[in-house]
């Protein structure tokens, strides 16, 4: 099985840890990875990226464009910014709340997500809109929007990872205080999974 | 032997403690901090790791250590090894006892840097041999072997990774702690024939170091880290290294008649290897970042043997000569070569225009209402503001539009004297940060107070490094072995090198922020001040305020001002994002109208 996985959002927003998430279970499982993200500057509200490659054969962790399997996004217009890197028939998976740019209210931009997500749903043929305002409010936090979105992916079966085996690493790899949370909002991205298939 | 996911920092600590270092030193920045944390983090207690007051430091006491035949790591971004050069130069004419290996981590792009230079060019030109990892396990290997050839040759060497080695990760297979080299260090042996750098000792070492350099080039010509991947009948070849060599070899897995050189070591360059590599081929493709390294090397041997392969890169325009490599670019370079058409790309020509999102101050940053105070007391003066390396070359961006020059570290002060030396007329300041202060901003106000300038240092003094992460300096009070130390006082020090004036203030009380730029400024000579608020990534914030909207009354000061990210325009309202709010209060003092409040600041 080889998977390349591009995670996209803004700095802040938890993509790091996704990442990490996602490649440990690939360690788990004794499969070969490599992961690469945006360290530095661009941390501060910028635009971030996390390349995830899992298989045999990989010698970097870059994703050319064209050979991501999987973006998952948590900003629709980070999301449109790595469409290039889709696979044809890759799927997408989008956060549809937006997050203005940090400078919106002094330059006066006229950035709408709505727009994005438009041209996406024009674009991606396997394309999974998710409302994550309304998840967000049903977990209590927007610090669970990373793992929802993980959830997302995990129950759409194209990460090629099980929900126990994402509670494992999370058990492992997340401070115990926070489980709980996590937890919740997996179970939200459960649902969200079964209304979408209803 | 056991498997371990690491960042290829993380890899080369690794590497560095089962080589059996003893002594870790050097100056964070990025895309090289991780790998002393990574020490730090791991050592056993008999290493010994400390972050300097700068580059130039650190190699110098790794200077001493190897002298004393300790295995030394030093750790420095490529603009670090411009501060550290002066050393550099001369410890290669002296030359080691014990292994002694110098991390530069190059930046192409560059993504975090003022300048793409090439730490392999510096190594043709300090004559010191130079390690160039492809991934994140060569790393991890290569610093090992590093520290074998610096023991056997005598010498120092580089070990260059770049971005994509340093912050990527892998599975690394390292090894357990038991199977890690020990290596006691024997002692500083007195001998003034080799540790005092004289004239006539620097041309018979001259001599031997050339000397030296050609047989390690046939020595490399050998070693694992340079291949060749022949095709067979291939009339083309590439020329590679660093984490270009993952591209390239990606991309040649469906390409059959092209041969491959693979660079592990570009100095002193394998010119056997890359002989044996020439002949048979027709035309030769360097890819690789920064410089055209490996293409002036490969030019060289031909020329040198009469040989007759074009060599295309860089220098012929068939490469792209400044920014990053990617797997997209090098596909492309190398279907160009081949005369193979590149599949169509999924190009968004048709998309609507994406947001840009350049980097900013954090909400709540100290920086910002420092900024803030001194352009509000110069409102209508003639001035000028030196910038420095640091978060707070973002005050550069609008609407604090506060930073007029940034060169390197430790430069503005001597630029503000520079200034006022031909625009007597003018107020000039030079902002520097607390770390950057330590690290090479003291010599330069030595200078201004001793050559009677006429300018106002500021310094924003936020208790920590950080952009690079929070590393810990000579003002923080502990250090990276964990002890508890005295503090350097930085007023203290301003007042002992001859700073008369030294005042300090909270840049969030603005009123008497101001006032005390006022004063400051009118006097005569090199004056401070020190604006003291802990960086808010490490404080715990206040409340987050809000904007009482029938109190506003829509002017949008705060938001034309001070260009905070927590203050936001809903549809038409201004209001604060109470997730980035840290209660700082500075835009209430702003505020016209008291229509913002809230938070335990001011309430």
């Amino acid at each position: 099985m080889n998977k390349n996985i591009i995670l996209c959002g803004v700095g802040g927003q938890g993509t790091v840890l996704a990442s990490k998430l996602i490649s440990s279970v690939a360690m788990e499982k004794g499969l070969p990875v490599m992961s690469a993200e945006t360290i530095g500057m661009s941390q501060r509200g910028g635009s971030v990226f996390s390349h995830i490659r899992i298989g045999e054969g990989i010698q970097t962790p870059m994703i050319g464009e064209g050979e991501a399997d999987m973006i998952l996004a948590f900003e629709p217009g980070e999301a449109v910014r790595m469409l290039p890197y889709l696979k044809e028939n890759g799927q997408m998976i989008v956060s549809a709340k937006e997050v203005m740019p940090v400078m919106a209210a002094l330059t006066g931009t006229t950035y709408q997500g709505k727009e994005m997500l438009d041209y996406l749903a024009l674009k991606v043929p396997n394309l999974v809109m998710t409302d994550t305002e309304k998840a967000c409010q049903e977990i209590g936090t927007t610090k669970g929007l990373n793992v929802f979105l993980l959830g997302v992916a995990v129950f759409s079966g194209a990460l090629g990872i099980t929900e126990e085996e994402l509670k494992d690493i999370i058990r492992k790899k997340v401070p115990e205080k926070f489980h709980e949370l996590n937890f919740r909002a997996l179970e939200c991205a459960k649902e969200y999974r079964k209304e979408e298939e209803r | 032997m056991r498997r371990e996911y690491l960042m290829g920092n993380e890899a080369i600590a690794m590497g560095a403690i089962a080589a059996g270092v003893n002594v870790v030193a050097g100056y964070p920045g990025t895309p090289s901090t991780e790998v002393l944390e990574t020490v730090a983090k791991r050592r056993n207690a008999d290493i010994y790791v400390e972050w300097s007051v700068n580059e130039k430091a650190a190699l110098e006491l790794g200077a001493g250590a190897a002298y004393s035949g300790a295995r030394v790591l030093v750790t420095m971004k490529q603009v670090g090894l411009n501060v550290a050069a002066d050393p550099l130069m001369s410890l290669e004419y002296v030359g080691v006892k014990g292994g002694f290996v110098i991390l530069v981590a190059d930046d192409p792009g560059p993504i975090s840097s003022q300048t793409e230079q090439d730490t392999r060019t510096f190594a043709a030109f300090s004559k010191v041999p130079c390690f160039d990892p492809s991934s994140v396990q060569e790393a991890y290997e290569m610093i090992q072997e590093a520290f074998a050839y610096s023991e056997k040759y005598h010498t120092p060497v580089f070990l260059r990774p770049t971005t994509r080695v340093c912050h990527g990760y892998a599975a690394v297979d390292i090894k357990e702690p038991g199977e890690y080299a020990v290596h006691i260090p024997e002692g500083f042996v007195r001998d003034t024939k080799r540790w005092v750098i004289f004239p006539k000792l620097s041309y018979q070492n001259h001599l031997n170091i050339e000397e030296r350099n050609e047989q390690m080039a046939d020595d490399f010509s050998a070693y694992h880290g340079n291949q060749i991947v022949e095709a067979t009948g291939a009339k083309k070849g590439i020329a590679t290294s660093g984490v270009s060599y993952a591209y390239v070899s990606e991309t040649l897995r469906e390409i059959e008649d092209v041969s491959l050189l693979k660079i592990g070591t570009p100095f002193p360059f394998p010119e056997k290897l890359a002989l044996a590599f020439l002949s048979g081929l027709e035309e030769v493709l360097c890819i690789e970042e920064l410089d055209p390294f490996l293409e002036r090397e490969l030019l060289r041997v031909c020329g040198k043997y009469h040989l007759s392969v074009k060599i295309y890169g860089k220098m012929s325009h068939h490469v792209k000569r400044a920014g990053e490599n990617t797997r997209q670019s090098v596909k492309q370079n190398i279907y160009e070569f081949i005369g193979k058409e590149i599949e169509k790309q999924n190009v968004l020509s048709d998309a609507p225009q994406l947001p840009i999102r350049p980097p900013v101050l954090c909400a709540g940053c100290p920086h910002r209402a420092s900024f803030y105070a001194v352009k509000q007391a110069m409102k209508g003066k003639k001035s000028v503001f030196c910038g420095d390396i640091g978060c707070y070359t973002l005050g550069n961006a609008m609407p604090l539009d506060m930073v007029d020059t940034c060169l390197c570290m430790g430069a503005g002060i001597n630029i503000a004297q520079g200034i006022g030396k031909i625009e007597p007329d003018t107020f000039c300041f030079a902002f520097v940060g607390d770390s950057t202060f330590f690290a090479s901003a003291i010599t330069g106000i030595v200078n201004a107070v001793y050559n009677q300038a006429n300018l106002t240092v500021v310094i924003l003094d936020n208790s920590t490094t950080a952009m690079t992460g929070h590393q810990p300096h000579p003002g923080t009070g502990y250090t990276m072995m964990g002890e508890i130390v005295q503090k350097i006082n930085i007023e203290a020090v301003l007042h002992g090198i001859g700073v008369e004036v030294v005042e300090t203030a909270n840049p969030f009380e603005l009123a008497q922020a101001i006032s005390c730029v006022k004063e400051t400024v009118s006097k005569p000579g090199v004056k401070a001040i020190i604006f003291k608020a802990p960086c808010i990534a490490v404080t715990k914030p206040n409340k987050a305020l809000h904007v009482k909207e029938k109190t506003c009354i829509g002017c949008k000061k705060c938001i034309r001002e001070l260009g905070c990210p927590a203050i936001i325009l809903k549809e038409g309202q201004v209001q604060i994002d109470a997730s980035l709010c840290t209660g700082c209060g500075i835009c209430m003092q702003v505020c016209p109208v008291q229509a913002i409040t809230g938070g335990d600041r001011y309430e």
